[in-house]
């Protein structure tokens, strides 16, 4: 048994571990950090999606800047520690010695811990919050929303169907219509249903985004703020022309939408009548009328009636 | 280094990984482009409006259609479709797409041999898109066909880039309608309209609106959603 010297135990500090290293590293990080959220906040920050058309847009663009700005110094960080690493303790041409061993740290867990839970939970406040504090930011909040505005917003309840979205306005009459335009400074209540299968209304530069199921009435909040146009597109998989199923809506002046509904109103007042009473859902397999002339002329299944859902399904 | 060599000898040089690749990204495309012509489109032959028309001349161009309760011409016998008079032969074509120039005028007749059903939404009983918003109907002009106070409408027509809706008029509750397709005989209706295409050239799809797939939940499955039967694509030519 070959004796064991002192020396050969203790591992030998190496030629440039020094107490200077974390300060390097964070002199190098925290310019960097700094520039990071400068740049973020006030260059990229105003261009970052969806925008500020609207009051939910808004938030969300400035959730996602917060967001960035949170974000840019951990990343800046763990490349900066990367490459100071990768630079300063990397392996010298001819040294073939082992690295040191690496020993446990308490403070350095605490803190990491700590900081970690810190950055988590106040996301998570912020996050309620900015869900609270913007009535529903933007998304559909099913049938009976938590989070509402105050007032009366304007009613528009989105019919979703193969492959078309269409616009109906109680307030006006209930006409129907294909155009969404909507009043700026005005809180609206959009009714999100479908007539089908399951879609979903994104009005991309609004801010909005809310399923469309059908039977179901999903209820989501925005007020416009600025003039001007935005794109609807369906954004669940719904079907062979799914990518086709966008349009355009517009958001103008006070007295420009109520000219608007005014108009229209009366242009459409031919079809508003053979529409069904407005409601919040459809049930579009029930038709009074057509059951009645059916059971006149005895003649019931596909023709002249919907097939009904039991209607077996082939692969 | 002769052990070396020997060890590498999978290895190939630039111009062959290059290469490689090469045959290999044009495989993958070859066999993308397969699966969109054979299995989306299903190598349907186009019927050509466009053919000696200039575009941009606010040229005419009649289009001749019909739609039927089934199909007894292709696998799907039960399938109602549409067909399309083809302008160079006269016969009807079991297809859904058709080529017109860009900037004229299209004529369109529709004969609707198909019994009805009512729309999901009554709102599309409207006529939108045709000159003068109007249809002739058997010969009546026609703004809007209510679908859910009788047995009104049976398919419909629709282009919704160009905000393109016509309603189908049904023949009525009859259990007499045309067997087999493409119908020359039987109670149908005649649907006549015209619009204006677009000046620049574009693939415009249009669709039917009815829940009309027999066979699957709700109807809208099987020909709703399949080109050739109840939906297909307009090509625009510049």
């Amino acid at each position: 048994m070959s004796a064991v010297t002192p020396a050969a135990t203790t591992p030998a500090a190496p030629a440039d571990a020094g107490p200077g290293h974390g300060l390097r590293v964070f002199l190098i990080w925290l310019p960097l950090a700094v520039i990071a959220d400068l740049v973020i906040w006030f260059v990229w920050g105003p261009h970052l999606p969806p925008g500020a058309m609207s009051s939910s847009a808004a938030n969300q663009q400035s959730d996602i800047k917060i967001m960035a700005v949170l974000a840019a110094p951990v990343m800046l960080f763990v490349i900066t520690y990367f490459s100071y690493a990768l630079i300063v303790w990397r392996q010298r041409e001819g040294d073939t010695e082992d690295g040191p061993p690496l020993h446990g740290n308490t403070r350095v867990q605490a803190s990491w811990i700590t900081v970690t839970s810190a950055i988590v939970l106040s996301l998570f406040i912020f996050g309620t919050v900015e869900l609270v504090s913007s009535n529903g930011a933007g998304a559909g909040e099913g049938p009976s929303p938590i989070w509402k505005p105050g007032g009366s917003p304007l009613q528009v309840q989105v019919i979703a169907q193969q492959w078309k979205f269409t616009y109906r306005y109680p307030q006006f009459g209930g006409f129907e219509t294909t155009q969404l335009v909507l009043p700026e400074g005005q809180w609206v209540a959009f009714h999100v249903t479908s007539l089908d299968v399951i879609h979903s209304f994104w009005a991309y530069q609004l801010g909005v985004k809310a399923d469309a199921n059908p039977g179901v009435d999903n209820v989501a909040y925005t007020k416009p703020e600025h003039n001007g146009e935005f794109v609807v597109r369906c954004s669940e998989l719904c079907g062979l022309w799914h990518g086709a199923m966008f349009d355009y809506g517009r958001v103008v002046s006070l007295p420009a939408f109520r000219s608007w509904a005014a108009a229209t109103r009366v242009q459409l007042a031919a079809v508003t009548k053979v529409l069904p009473p407005y409601a919040t859902t459809y049930d579009p397999t029930v038709v009074p009328q057509i059951n009645k002339a059916l059971a006149k002329a005895g003649i019931g299944g596909a023709n002249g009636y919907y097939y009904p859902p039991q209607d077996p399904v082939q692969p | 280094m002769l052990a070396r060599e020997e060890a590498r000898w999978w290895l190939v040089s630039l111009p062959v990984r290059i290469a490689t690749l090469a045959v290999a990204f044009v495989a993958v495309a070859a066999a993308g482009a397969f699966i969109v012509i054979h299995y989306l489109l299903g190598g349907l032959p186009v019927e050509n409006f466009s053919s000696g028309v200039r575009p941009n001349t606010g040229a005419q161009v009649n289009v001749v259609m019909q739609e039927d309760p089934q199909n007894t011409v292709t696998s799907k016998p039960d399938w109602v479709s549409y067909f399309i008079k083809s302008p160079a032969t006269g016969a009807w074509v079991h297809t859904t797409l058709f080529t017109v120039p860009a900037g004229s005028k299209i004529n369109m007749t529709i004969y609707g041999y198909d019994g009805c059903t009512p729309l999901r939404n009554p709102y599309w009983g409207r006529v939108t898109g045709t000159i003068g918003n109007v249809i002739g109907v058997n010969g009546k002009p026609t703004a809007l066909l209510n679908s859910w106070s009788g047995c009104n409408v049976g398919h419909t027509f629709s282009i919704p880039a160009l905000n393109l809706n016509v309603p189908m008029a049904s023949p009525g509750l009859t259990a007499s309608l045309c067997g087999t397709s493409p119908c020359t005989k039987g109670p149908h209706t005649v649907v006549t309209f015209s619009f204006m295409t677009p000046r620049h050239a574009g693939s415009f799809i249009w669709q039917c609106r009815v829940p009309c797939g027999g066979g699957f939940l709700d109807g809208f499955g099987g020909p709703m959603q399949t080109i050739g039967f109840m939906t297909g694509s307009m090509q625009v030519v510049a």
